[in-house]
């Protein structure tokens, strides 16, 4: 690096720039090319439809915790409020024989208030989000397992079939779902004011405080949405298995936030867009499709995941350490 | 003074992408000598302190110490050549006693623990030394801002320094306390120690420097013997132009008083009370830690008042946020803009026009023509220097991005502006059109208030100044009876 002429450092940077945000298009890109030539039963139309129904779920949720992020939070604990609502929709539709119509509705407001918990406890106790949520992750899980007491909740009306399992034309439900939350996620984070608030709080904190947002409910808002969104994903997961199980769910954070990070969600916040997103979302779906096709055992799975996650957020602060190289070089020219 | 070169810079060049921070300067600093370093923000003195350190790279020249020439210094290299610096920002540990700051890295003796009593009495030896009466046993964190500069010398003495560079070292620092600092500069120099000076404050370069340099725009301007120096002839050096050009003068004559503040307290202040009329410039001045932008905070409703009022047009507002500030029109250019006023990552419409997007949305989305049309209103009249309305933030210079920030009060058509430290870290030209900029938003019956540490630009654009002391009101000064002596002895709570 040393005496680099100006010119080459500028292209560097300027490569680094497009890299950073066509990678993740470029390793999804390449993974599909590796892995139709691997596997002939990769690139079939069945295949497809069922890789995209198998993330969406992920997907969907990912939208939820992006948005905080986004907001420089974090959420962890998605899949616990996964576990939680669908556990309680489950008892309510099997046992409760309460209609869907109805049961519906009180899981999604049971999901934002667990959303909503998660906001006060952030503001309240001034605890990074991460461990709030790490708190509450455990809370909502074992709260879910003693409401579950062990049971496999069946007896489900048939039907709540067609959230999970039906078709609209071609399309799953869930699939038609996801690119609906995309679509109004992605209008709203680059259309709204809203959206500017939600970039300026993880951007500057400060900055936007001084420029009069309320931050605390910004925070709160910005956890209500992602429990309201997880609580839709347990709508439809549970429509999907049919039965109420305490796996359900479990865990889909790590994905979400692999695939947040892959698509180039800034840990920090201030940055993301959800089709890098989305993006993300389909490189965990195909590494996953993939291996299943291959029959790897799902122990590799977990260490391929891994390591894609690790790749991911290295690449992140790569570019974020590179970043700021730049910037110290930058401050005395300004002077 | 027949004195040894202990260091010298020959045709020392640093390019960062479209400027050149030192541009083939040239530089002598003799054995034994208190050698001040002079210059605007901007003038390449930090360029230069860390090219000496080793903390960049030099794209040409040669730095000469002692008996040899080096293309490239490291900081390593520059530490064994006994070359310490001080930056304005304390290299310490807060957590740590004063003495394990002060040898750390450093092993005293070959066993495998540390030394805590050798070096507990080593530190007070150095202490001993200066004449201050610090414990070495306290933690740095317990420390005041002087007492940690005199930690951050004992470090480099300890060191066995032959050549000290102190950036900005009285900036933290009360009157008397900088006394007591230039008292141990005045050792060090008897010792033979070399002291680069880096300041901005005028006096003290006359108070305790042998010879003086001035650098600006990155280039070596002239060095001066201190005593056969004066002000004007370094202010002209510095600043390369008569000083009177530098603020313009403005028309209107203020009638119409537009907020008044009646005892206000909080956040550190007590019972202030002045008022601003519409089209005055009226200054805030004071020492660090009197209170300024403290103050600043309290009218911007950054942070909570505890007491008093504040009067907008006649009548009594309450701000308990910084959006009932913005109701109020009251904006605010915060002295750290980076931190406080601007989103880097994002770009300058976005930035321009975030305080008031809600305002440009209709049903919650954003009019993205209207927002284009203000951005580009405001990048003309302030005349922002940027390829495009999208480029981020981070990528413009200083006096851009301070323009950016004030735009962004002016889309919330603040009629009460707010400028605290409005040309920090901004280079002399921009600086220039800043001045010019508050003039004319005087002119137009703005209101404004503005907070500086730098005495020269207060006096030279304030029609009133307010003078704070350790949080409290300490006076308030016509223009008519402005001098700047009278100012430190009001600053300084000796009048």
């Amino acid at each position: 690096m040393k005496n680099q002429p100006a010119f080459l450092s500028n292209l560097g940077g300027k490569i680094g720039l497009t890299m950073r945000k066509y990678a993740p298009l470029m390793i999804l890109i390449g993974l599909v090319i590796l892995f139709s030539f691997l596997s002939p039963n990769f690139m079939t139309a069945y295949n497809i439809r069922i890789l995209v129904r198998q993330v969406s779920f992920a997907a969907i949720s990912a939208v939820g915790v992006m948005f905080v992020m986004i907001g420089g939070g974090i959420d962890l604990s998605i899949g616990s409020q996964i576990v939680f609502t669908n556990i309680v929709l489950a008892i309510m539709m099997a046992y409760g024989k309460i209609p869907p119509i109805l049961a519906i509705p009180i899981c999604l407001l049971l999901g934002t208030t667990l959303g909503l918990i998660n906001g006060l406890l952030v503001i309240k106790l001034k605890i990074h989000p991460l461990i709030i949520t790490l708190g509450t992750a455990q809370i909502y899980k074992g709260i879910g397992f003693i409401v579950a007491n062990s049971r496999n909740i069946i007896g489900l009306p048939d039907s709540f079939r067609v959230f999970g399992q039906g078709y609209l034309g071609p399309i799953p439900v869930p699939v038609c779902v996801m690119i609906v939350v995309a679509l109004i996620g992605s209008f709203v984070l680059t259309r709204t004011y809203f959206g500017r608030y939600v970039f300026a709080l993880g951007g500057n904190e400060e900055a936007a405080r001084l420029a009069g947002v309320n931050i605390n409910r910004m925070k709160v808002i910005l956890f209500v949405i992602c429990g309201f969104i997880s609580s839709i994903t347990a709508v439809l997961l549970l429509s999907r298995v049919f039965a109420g199980q305490t796996t359900t769910g479990l865990g889909i954070e790590f994905d979400c936030l692999t695939a947040a990070l892959l698509g180039g969600v800034s840990f920090k916040g201030g940055e993301g867009t959800i089709f890098g997103l989305i993006t993300g979302v389909l490189i965990i779906g195909v590494l996953n499709n993939a291996m299943q096709l291959a029959s790897f055992p799902d122990f590799y799975q977990n260490v391929v995941k891994g390591a894609v996650l690790l790749i991911a957020v290295g690449f992140d602060v790569y570019q974020k350490t590179r970043k700021a190289r730049e910037t110290i070089a930058r401050v005395p020219a300004q002077g | 003074m027949d004195a040894r070169v202990v260091l010298s810079l020959k045709n020392t060049t640093k390019r960062y992408p479209g400027v050149l921070a030192l541009n083939n300067v040239s530089l002598d600093f003799l054995e034994g000598e208190v050698h001040a370093l002079l210059g605007e923000n901007g003038a390449g003195k930090s360029t230069l302190i860390k090219a000496v350190a080793g903390a960049i790279d030099l794209d040409g020249g040669i730095v000469h110490v002692g008996e040899h020439d080096y293309k490239q210094m490291t900081p390593h290299l520059s530490r064994s050549l006994g070359i310490e610096v001080i930056y304005q920002e304390f290299n310490l540990v807060p957590p740590m006693s004063a003495a394990e700051n002060i040898f750390l890295g450093d092993r005293i003796n070959k066993s495998l623990l540390v030394d805590f009593k050798t070096m507990k009495s080593k530190t007070k030896e150095i202490f001993d030394l200066f004449k201050v009466d610090i414990d070495p046993g306290a933690l740095v964190q317990n420390l005041s801002p002087a007492q940690q500069q005199i930690v951050e010398i004992a470090k480099a003495v300890s060191k066995n320094v032959k050549i000290l560079i102190m950036d900005e070292p009285s900036a933290p620092l009360s009157v008397s306390e900088v006394d007591r600092m230039f008292e141990i500069i005045q050792q060090l120099k008897q010792k033979g120690v070399t002291v680069v000076y880096i300041s901005h404050r005028l006096e003290e370069v006359f108070k305790i420097s042998d010879r003086v340099t001035v650098m600006r725009d990155g280039r070596y301007v002239a060095t001066r013997l201190t005593k056969d120096t004066n002000r004007k002839e370094l202010i002209n050096l510095m600043v390369g132009r008569e000083l009177t050009e530098v603020y313009p003068s403005r028309t209107i004559i203020p009638t119409e008083t537009a907020i008044e503040i009646k005892n206000l307290s909080g956040n550190g202040d007590k019972d202030i009370s002045f008022s601003v009329k519409k089209g005055e410039i009226v200054g805030l001045s004071g020492l660090v830690g009197s209170g300024r932008t403290e103050l600043a905070m309290l009218l911007c409703g950054a942070v909570p008042i505890e007491g008093g009022e504040i009067w907008v047009n006649g009548k009594p507002i309450k701000i308990k946020s910084p959006a009932d500030a913005i109701k109020h029109k009251i904006g605010l250019l915060p002295e750290d803009r980076k931190a406080h006023g601007l989103f880097l990552e994002m770009g300058v419409k976005w930035n321009i026009c975030f305080p008031i997007i809600r305002g440009l949305s209709k049903n919650g989305v954003v009019d993205r023509k209207k927002e284009t049309q203000i951005a580009k209103k405001y990048k003309e009249q302030l005349d922002i220097k940027t390829p495009s309305l999208e480029q981020q933030l981070k990528n413009l210079s200083g006096g851009n991005q301070q323009k950016v920030v004030l735009a962004k009060s002016l889309a919330t058509e603040s009629s009460i502006l707010i400028f605290d430290e409005p040309t920090r870290g901004i280079d002399v030209g921009a600086k220039q059109e800043i001045y010019k900029l508050m003039c004319t938003l005087a002119n137009n019956g703005i209101a404004i208030i503005m907070v500086s540490c730098d005495m020269e630009e207060l006096l030279g654009m304030s029609d009133r100044i307010v003078v704070l002391c350790e949080g409290k009101m300490a006076g308030e000064v016509k223009k008519e009876q402005f001098s700047q002596d009278y100012f430190l002895d009001l600053a300084s709570g000796t009048h």
